[in-house]
């Protein structure tokens, strides 16, 4: 399954039981009253169990978490940085 | 209408008229009780709200109430004295003091809690002190808002940490024990003479979700809701508040380690909060809230972002009990 449609999954999954309707992929979860501070620490969590890296205080900002879209380019970006780390290290 | 920095502040004296005829006419005629009951902290809202009920009702229709607790404060018993002393102006105020350690004991309150604590930092135990924490100031960024634990070692060491969900929600739900308890011990007091419990929220605590429901949120008149935290501190210079308690930075005396509002919730100065919101309500644009206010336009839109998020996601503490309707009517 595509990295969106994991994320996409959790949050129907968990915050709209099982109702797709209202969610595109830039939904803004936070102002729709989709995702609420409680919601927020579970996807953070999630993310970090799901995806095997550390969410920093600092990320987690609206623009980081606020839709499918913005967290998949997080994500992304994260990956990203993260394998080029690991191939520094090789070297 | 014309923005400035002081377009939110009130005419004290009008307000206090108004406030008074309101509570005297709610509490003897609407809710046909004798007299009020206020729970009192030494904080502003509750002296506030003392003062307003003693002119209201008369000082030999109010009763008092300190509730305690072995975390509690050590400073608010001399203020809430000052308080009596001020307010009654020579008359006696009926003061009763319940400590509700043992309540919140016999609840669990202080092990639940402290249980989720060890589980994120062993090393944690009563001689330490705890609070939750929302640490970044709304001024600085965009951050969402998460809850973090911080715990203060006999020596001094703080250690602080991102809250996992779990623990979060059993923190919050065994600390709630403390406001449920207090609501409790009220309705004892003002049952027993048959007298109404005067509630002590402002409009930030109430709009924002800073209260517990059936906690501090359970009252059955509440006469300062529709006020902004600025124009509580205007009232509270109106009506001779002690010195002391007016410059006291407002605490949630809910966590052993002292808190203040800001740090657990509001997230920037109520002097700003109000301005910015009090402009959103009266559809100043950003940019103008900005300028008066000597702010960027993107600190006045995180401060709003904020503001519409927390009225958002605290809707269900302002929620009644869901019914339904009759199951079955005669047309």
């Amino acid at each position: 399954m595509e990295q969106i449609e994991i994320l996409k999954e959790f949050v129907i999954s968990n915050f709209l039981f099982g109702k797709s309707t209202i969610l595109e992929y830039d939904t803004d979860f936070l102002e729709k009253g989709i995702i609420d501070s409680i919601g927020i620490l579970e996807l953070v969590c999630f993310v970090e169990e799901t995806f095997n890296f550390k969410v920093l205080d600092d990320e987690i900002l609206h623009n980081n978490f606020s839709s499918l879209t913005k967290l998949n380019n997080y994500i992304n970006l994260k990956l990203g940085k993260l394998q080029k780390v690991v191939q520094k290290c090789a070297v | 209408m014309q923005f400035t920095k002081d377009s939110i502040l009130i005419d004290p004296k009008t307000e206090v008229v108004k406030i008074i005829e309101n509570i005297r006419s709610n509490v003897f005629n609407t809710l046909k009780k004798r007299g009020g009951v206020v729970g009192v902290s030494g904080g502003i809202d509750s002296s506030v709200v003392l003062a307003l009920t003693v002119k209201a009702l008369g000082s030999d229709k109010v009763v008092a109430v300190m509730l305690p607790e072995k975390e509690s404060s050590g400073d608010n018993i001399k203020l809430v004295n000052q308080l009596i002393y001020k307010v009654g102006a020579g008359d006696i105020i009926e003061t009763v003091s319940e400590n509700i350690t043992d309540t919140l004991t016999g609840f669990g309150c202080y092990r639940r809690r402290d249980e989720a604590v060890k589980r994120i930092f062993p090393e944690y135990d009563s001689s330490y002190k705890m609070r939750i924490i929302l640490p970044h100031n709304l001024l600085e960024g965009n951050n969402l808002n998460l809850f973090y634990l911080e715990i203060i070692s006999p020596e001094g060491e703080r250690k602080k940490t991102r809250l996992p969900v779990k623990e979060y929600l059993q923190i919050v739900a065994a600390s709630n024990f403390k406001q449920r308890s207090r609501m409790s011990m009220l309705y004892y007091h003002a049952e027993l003479k048959n007298y109404a419990v005067i509630g002590t929220p402002n409009k930030n605590e109430h709009e924002l979700g800073f209260f517990v429901k059936y906690g501090d949120g359970g009252s059955d008149i509440t006469p300062i809701k529709h006020l902004f935290k600025t124009q509580v501190y205007q009232i509270a210079d109106y009506l001779g508040i002690p010195a002391e308690i007016k410059k006291r930075i407002p605490t949630t005396d809910t966590y052993s380690a002292i808190q203040t509002q800001e740090d657990f919730f509001f997230r920037i100065s109520f002097d700003l909060l109000d301005r910015i919101w009090f402009g959103l309500e009266n559809n100043i644009s950003t940019d103008k809230i900005a300028s008066e206010l000597k702010l960027t336009i993107e600190q006045v839109e995180n401060v709003i972002a904020d503001i519409k998020r927390k009225i958002n996601n605290t809707e269900y503490l302002r929620k009644f009990p869901i019914d339904l309707e009759p199951a079955i009517e005669l047309i």
